[in-house]
């Protein structure tokens, strides 16, 4: 793809100030919901439907008695294979132009298959607007010419976005610069993901931070090799929702959405 | 700073002390993210491991309040190390000065001590003068009581083994720093150090950076790009404060507020105005007449005439002795002296320390005016916790003010860059800016004068008044002009060094301050900012060239730095004594032919080789040099460890005296303190997090940002954590022998105890950002536990060292 793009995540530049989790939510229109302080400064405590990307806190000990706090900016990680466009049935879930993985929010049909098939944990639920969430790499930025909201609020040059060959370039130069255990994190698996980190640990040091990430089997063995035969039956889909259509008429959300006045102070799922 | 943010990246070690930079100047971490790129060594001494340690090549804990002993410890090390750039120490600083025969130090005090005031008597802090009346010198520092041997005794007794048993910083640790650091101590190499509230906030704020300019100029890193002592000043304003004189010592320019002692303008210039003998002191504070009476015609204008001291008696004065610092401010309310308040974008009642002193205080006003964007505890405080509104007599006006980004004017950043920016939106509601309500307000108030007379109405009427626009609107542009400053006369200018003459009509601004007179023909609001217009009108804040032509990023056509537009100042010292830049990698300046290349220089003159017309690089100092001996501070002409008010010691152990001696002590009931008690055994501090802003009265309403810290907490390390049995994430009590607060632990391996004098010290820490009205379960105002102390010289109250409880809930 000619358009393909990289985001690359050097973590031995990130501050955690977490500029970038704010500006996402200014640039999405998430609302900030109530939290708890819980003796972290990670907060949300983890990604939720208003929050598509979170700077994780971790105090970490080396085998050498070394003291290190890590930041890792965790967000959908845009695979290249990616399980929950396999999953999609709607096909709201959908490989761009720029290699990424987009959302589009108005044919989700809330079926959650994505949010067990990610192997990164990354789409969320909210059961008031019956729709999975999650980061699309500020898809309408990039087509205009402009980075995610992220990269631009990034003081310190820990988020850079470009083309997929000068960023993987990019970031192996810096793992070898950094020497020791730096490693890159993202090409090697799921076809290669479109969010690349440069880790100062080793993978399996990090939280929530899957060290072998694949789509799961039952996935492949569903979507690639029956999905031949499930084309088949999607005739017979579509005329029993015409009927159902006919008969009952267009199905309606049951609760407001959350972005009606008094519905903010509501936790997600 | 003396440097500015951009030139962080040219240096070689930065030591960040006193400072949280990368949670607290995000964007100025940027440039010292750069530096480690290119090789620099980033070291953090903090009690706490940070967000910066995390980016830093190592951090160093060190206990609260001891940066003298550990910076005291480096001075040693660089001396007998013999680590000091030589050729620097003996050309810029006071170091062969001879100090004079009767100034002494013992156990922990200067000569000229009053223990009963608290203060010393300087009359034998002085440097010995030849019958010219220039200072003498020993150019080989040998002489036992030059200011080099001098500093050399002093701080031998900073040995490590001391050292580290008061800061609790291993000697390993003491000497990795000492070393790093003081490599910079050559021609090619700079280092530079970055500080914040980490000094500022202490008893001693003053004297610690006091110890690091020392330091700077014995290893030749001041006036140098990548060197410097770099205040980290933040949006809270602090460079414009001081630069405008929102403080209530100085005047706009860091001119001095004149007490009432000096009741003629001829005395306050005699007493203000610095005399040198030796020729090849610039000593350019000789200028201060021509400034002080340029300002004084900007606040009368055609009423101020040489024959009533332009106006000088209408200055209000300070009482002799007397300060009035917002700690004295807070003492004189609760004895019920002070009974009206404009809090102006601010929140004491969460910001101010010993918060239940400052809550009781506000019920004796008789009124109080907040000017503010969003309602605060301040504002509030009649109805805040334990406080039954039927009681308070207060009456509270709220007005609405606009935020920053809804007006038009100047912005001053740490580098003294000052940048004008336009309003990028309309403030909704009724909000208007706090100068349109100064504009009302003075408006109101002189009608009231001149209908009514009143006490002393000459300095109310007789002020220059007119800064509104045709619609009758506050005018940030014409305010701006002022400051910057006018040609009131026809004014011829000459330049004798060049041979030219200059005619300036009246009415034209004043293109620099060296055209400032002392006859009344021009007026100045700031000395410092004339320059921010060119005579012609053209605004230079308003600048944005791109243009680097020295690559070392100073960026002259961007905006306009103060003093006329000097990006790094004291940088004739960058070079030697003749003209030639110590490093020629980084040329900051460079004497060619006749004249200076380069950044704007400190003065025209050539360098002080030239023994008719060069001059000395220091050019504000009297003698024209760096002082290693400096006599202006009130505890002392070197810097001296002593304990915090309150800490874990009974005994300082470099002396028989354990508190700063020149520390003012509040004496009210509120007033408690509680030193080396074992019912609050722990040290603590205060401090900001990146989410929030100072009091947090702006950014609590922002759900973002509250999102990400919701409410008060400690920071307790976790060996502490087991010995009380507080799980993380736990409810617990904290208190002081002032006050309590109840929050939620946050237990982490990022606080380390301490072994002090033998003994293991915990620390813990809280953010001060916090306060009751919202959110209503964020918990309340951290300062209920901090004490009534501040800065010797300052008055900066004590927001980093004091002593606690924690307790379960």
């Amino acid at each position: 793809m000619e358009k393909e793009l990289i985001k690359l995540i050097d973590t031995t530049k990130c501050t955690a100030c977490r500029g970038c989790q704010v500006a996402c939510k200014q640039w999405n229109e998430m609302p900030g919901l109530k939290t708890k302080q819980w003796g972290s400064y990670q907060n949300p405590p983890d990604l939720q439907w208003n929050t598509w990307t979170l700077i994780r806190f971790q105090e970490y000990v080396s085998d050498k008695g070394a003291f290190k706090w890590l930041f890792r900016k965790d967000g959908c990680m845009h695979c290249t294979d990616a399980a929950c466009v396999k999953v999609c049935p709607s096909g709201a879930l959908h490989h761009t132009e720029f290699g990424t993985v987009g959302l589009n929010s108005s044919r989700c049909i809330g079926c959650k298959e994505c949010v067990s098939a990610c192997p990164f944990d990354i789409p969320r639920y909210n059961r008031e607007t019956d729709k999975i969430y999650k980061c699309d790499l500020c898809y309408n930025r990039l087509r205009g010419d402009e980075s995610p909201s992220c990269v631009k609020s990034c003081p310190t040059g820990a988020l850079t976005i470009g083309r997929k060959d000068a960023m993987t370039k990019k970031a192996y130069a810096r793992a070898k610069e950094l020497g020791g255990d730096a490693n890159v994190y993202g090409d090697k698996f799921v076809g290669g993901t479109h969010v690349l980190y440069v880790l100062d640990e080793k993978a399996k040091v990090y939280d929530n931070l899957p060290r072998d990430p694949s789509v799961p089997f039952s996935i492949i063995v569903w979507k690639d090799m029956l999905k031949p035969l499930a084309l088949l039956a999607a005739g017979g889909v579509l005329a029993g929702s015409f009927l159902h259509y006919i008969l009952h008429g267009p199905k309606l959300p049951d609760e407001p959405g959350p972005n009606e006045p008094g519905k903010e102070e509501k936790g997600g799922e | 700073m003396t440097n500015h943010y951009i030139d962080l990246k040219n240096s070689d070690c930065i030591l960040i002390m006193g400072s949280n930079a990368a949670e607290h100047h995000p964007i100025a971490f940027k440039w010292i993210l750069r530096a480690k790129e290119k090789g620099a060594k980033i070291i953090h001494v903090d009690p706490r491991y940070t967000r910066t340690s995390a980016r830093c090549d190592y951090h160093v804990p060190l206990r609260s309040g001891t940066d003298i002993a550990f910076l005291g410890g480096m001075i040693n090390y660089i001396v007998n190390n013999d680590k000091w750039f030589k050729d620097y120490v003996l050309n810029y600083t006071n170091a062969s000065f001879i100090v004079g025969p009767d100034f002494t130090f013992q156990d922990g005090l200067f000569s000229g001590y009053d223990a009963q005031k608290r203060k010393y008597n300087k009359d034998t802090w002085v440097l010995e003068k030849d019958s010219k009346g220039i200072p003498k010198r020993d150019m080989s520092l040998n002489d036992p009581r030059c200011v080099f041997q001098m500093m050399k005794t002093h701080y031998s007794r900073y040995t490590l083994d001391k050292v580290s048993s008061i800061t609790g910083v291993s000697k390993e640790n003491l000497l990795k720093v000492y070393e790093e650091y003081s490599a910079t101590g050559v021609k090619d190499k700079a280092g530079t150090e970055c500080y914040a509230l980490g000094w500022t906030h202490h008893t001693t704020g003053s004297q610690i950076i006091r110890t690091m300019s020392m330091i700077q100029l014995l290893l030749g890193n001041m006036g140098i790009c990548g060197g410097g002592v770099n205040a980290l000043r933040g949006e809270p304003n602090v460079q414009g404060s001081t630069d405008h004189a929102i403080l209530y010592n100085i005047l706009p320019g860091y001119l001095k507020m004149p007490p009432a002692s000096l009741d003629t303008l001829d005395k306050y210039l005699e007493k203000n105005t610095p005399v040198s003998k030796d020729p090849q002191s610039a000593n350019y504070y000789q200028n201060y007449p021509k400034f002080f009476v340029s300002f004084l015609k900007s606040m009368f204008h055609d009423k101020a005439t040489a024959e009533n001291g332009f106006g000088y008696s209408w200055m209000p004065k300070l009482d002799d002795g007397v300060h009035y610092s917002l700690m004295h401010l807070f003492d004189k309310m609760y004895e019920g002296k002070i009974k009206g308040l404009f809090a102006v974008g601010t929140d004491p009642a969460v910001s101010s320390p010993n918060t239940n002193k400052v809550r009781k205080a506000l019920e004796k006003l008789d009124w109080m005016v907040g000017e503010n964007i969003f309602n605060n505890e301040t504002y509030s405080f009649w109805k805040g916790p334990g406080v039954d509104p039927k009681q308070v007599k207060t009456e509270v006006f709220l007005l609405p003010a606009s935020a920053s980004m809804e007006k038009e004017g100047s912005q001053s950043n740490s580098g003294r860059w000052v940048q004008w920016k336009y309003k990028a939106a309309e403030a909704p509601g009724d909000g208007i800016p706090v100068g349109e309500i100064t504009i009302k307000i003075m408006a109101a108030v002189r009608a009231l004068y001149a209908k009514e007379g009143g006490v002393h109405p000459d300095p109310i009427l007789n002020l220059k008044w007119d800064y509104t626009d045709i619609k009758g609107r506050y005018d940030a542009l014409k305010v701006s002009k002022q400051i910057n400053g006018y040609f009131l006369k026809d004014t011829v200018i000459e330049d004798k060094a060049a041979g030219t003459k200059t005619e300036f009509k009246k009415g034209q601004l004043v293109p620099t301050f060296g055209m400032l007179q002392v006859d009344g023909a021009t007026a100045s609001g700031n000395w410092v900012m004339a320059g921010s217009f060119t005579a012609t009108g053209e605004n230079r804040m308003a600048k944005r060239g791109k243009d680097d032509p020295t690559g070392l990023g100073l960026y002259p056509n961007w905006s306009y730095a103060w003093p006329v537009n000097r990006r790094i100042i004291y940088n004739r010292a960058s070079c030697d004594i003749y003209g030639k830049p110590y490093n020629p990698k980084r040329k900051l300046l460079e004497w060619v032919g006749d004249k200076w290349v380069g950044d704007v220089p400190d003065g025209p003159w050539p360098p002080q080789a030239d023994k008719e017309k060069g001059k000395y690089p220091f050019i504000m100092k009297a003698d024209g040099l760096g002082a290693l001996f400096g006599p202006g501070m009130v505890e002392g002409p070197f810097p001296e460890h002593y304990e915090p008010l309150e800490g874990p010691l009974a005994k300082n152990p470099l002396s028989g005296q354990l508190i700063n001696p020149a520390i003012e002590i509040f004496k009210s009931d509120l007033d408690k303190v509680a030193n080396a008690d074992a019912k609050f055994p722990y040290v603590c501090t205060t401090y900001s997090c990146t989410e929030h802003w100072c009091s947090g009265a702006l950014t609590r309403w922002q759900a973002w940002l509250l999102e990400m810290q919701p409410e008060l907490y400690v920071e307790i390390g976790d060996l502490l954590a087991r010995d009380l049995g507080i799980r993380n994430g736990a409810k617990v009590r904290v208190s002081s022998i002032r006050g309590a607060v109840e929050c939620v632990a946050m237990v982490t391996k990022r606080f380390k105890p301490f072994q002090i004098e033998g003994k293991t010290v915990h620390q813990v820490g809280l953010p001060f950002n916090y306060g009751w009205l919202f959110p209503k379960d964020g918990s309340d105002s951290t300062n209920f536990l901090t004490p009534t102390v501040g800065d010797a010289n300052t008055f900066c109250p004590e927001y980093k060292a004091f002593m606690v409880n924690v307790q379960k809930i």
